[in-house]
């Protein structure tokens, strides 16, 4: 059954505060959300007083500077710090997005951070991300082909098709899309979610690709496929301003079309 | 505790080989109703205050009554299309999904059966 309250160890407390370094006049607080699965506490809501005037623009920044200079007990994920990798993903003053690209002074006054929405997490920020991995791998996402391959050139694409995977082929799989689906939220263990589904389209219009019709039939599901009923949460969330929704509905749409 | 891997997990029991034709009927239905609502709301306020007479007059003209049995038909479905959804999305024990929606197709499938009757025993 679908959960609207947490459950009771799941219930996010008030934690500590960190104050500014004495001398900071220009601070801005960030609360995050910390949960450590070893101490057997309830999750809690840390502040920490940044000083604007030392650290960079961007969320990210933010959160490695309390990590070296505050609290090194903070976890998160991050590798590339220019929005290509997806791995800092979280949740962002009610929105799902990349800390990475998200600046410091895109909200006014203070800043919550949490973990991506209705994710098991590992630590603090850090989501589990085997179920959203599993289901990207079950849809085979690599070209399929039944004709042998040119022994001596690649595959080509004319400009027109290669055109047709823009939009798609930019996906960085955050995950902040299928996060902020409600659809998923309820039933990610059978709904592929948008992320997912983005990436199945992006191998049905390959023009390379040969297996169209086993792809669909993998689709062809009331969970897989049909749970997404068009709430467009995860066009709102892409930070890479990709439309899941759509590359949704055009998946859909050939369904629709092969049969009859 | 499972052992299961997560491929396994999400491979499940496959893929149910279906959806689409929900989908579709789902749409045609939709489709469907817009006229067939905007008529009888335009209908309803027409006969606003008319005598029991006026109406069961009304109700059987052959238009009016192939017009009635279309907008219940439509709508049941409709509706026994959408609750559905509303029952995958929420319910997760099986025994309680199994359940619901036996309930809301016999349910729909007898108010259907019943409201044509209806609109039939006064038109003919
Ligand atoms: S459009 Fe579909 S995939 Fe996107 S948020 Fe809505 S239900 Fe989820
Ligand atoms: S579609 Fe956008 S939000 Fe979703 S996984 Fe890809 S990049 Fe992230
Ligand atoms: S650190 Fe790579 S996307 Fe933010």
């Amino acid at each position: 059954m679908a959960e609207f309250r947490l459950p009771k160890n799941s219930r996010v407390k008030k934690g500590k505060a960190f104050k500014a370094p004495k001398g900071a006049t220009n601070t801005k607080t960030i609360s995050v959300y910390r949960w450590d699965p070893d101490d057997g506490e309830n999750p809690r809501m840390d502040s920490y007083e940044v000083d604007l005037d030392s650290c960079g623009p961007m969320v990210l920044d933010a959160l490695i500077k309390i990590k070296n200079e505050m609290d090194s007990t903070l976890t998160f994920r991050r590798s590339c710090r220019e929005g290509v990798c997806g791995s800092c993903a979280m949740n962002i003053d009610g929105k799902n997005g990349l800390a990475c690209t998200t600046g410091l002074d895109e909200t006014k006054g203070d800043i919550g951070v949490n973990p991506l929405p209705h994710m098991e997490i590992i630590k603090d920020l850090v989501p589990d991300m085997t179920n959203f991995y599993a289901q990207y791998a079950s849809i085979e996402p690599w070209l399929k082909t039944k004709s042998v391959a040119p022994p001596d050139s690649e595959r080509l694409q004319s400009h027109e098709d290669r055109a047709k995977l823009d939009g798609l082929y930019e996906c960085i799989l955050c995950a902040c899309c299928s996060t902020s689906c409600p659809s998923y939220w309820w039933n990610e263990d059978r709904y592929l979610g948008p992320a997912v589904l983005l990436q199945a389209y992006r191998w049905l219009v390959d023009s390379r690709d040969e297996y169209a019709g086993e792809r669909l039939d993998q689709l062809e599901d009331p969970f897989r496929l049909y749970r997404c009923h068009t709430i467009m949460n995860c066009a709102q969330a892409c930070p890479k301003g990709l439309n899941p929704a759509k590359a949704i509905a055009e998946v859909k749409k050939m369904m629709v079309e092969r049969q009859g | 505790m499972s052992l299961r891997t997560p491929i396994s997990k999400v491979r499940g029991q496959g893929s149910a080989g279906s959806g689409t034709h929900h989908f579709w009927m789902q749409r045609v239905t939709a489709v469907a109703l817009i006229p067939l609502v905007i008529w009888f709301l335009y209908a309803l306020l027409s006969h606003m205050g008319g005598s029991r007479d006026e109406v069961i007059a009304w109700v059987s003209q052959p238009i009016v009554a192939v017009a009635f049995v279309l907008l219940l038909g439509a709508g049941l479905y409709h509706l026994k299309l959408g609750l559905q959804v509303v029952i995958e999305d929420y319910v997760h024990g099986e025994g309680m999904k199994l359940v619901s929606q036996l309930a809301v197709t016999l349910v729909t499938a007898a108010v259907g059966v019943a409201s044509v009757f209806a609109v039939l025993k006064i038109a003919l």
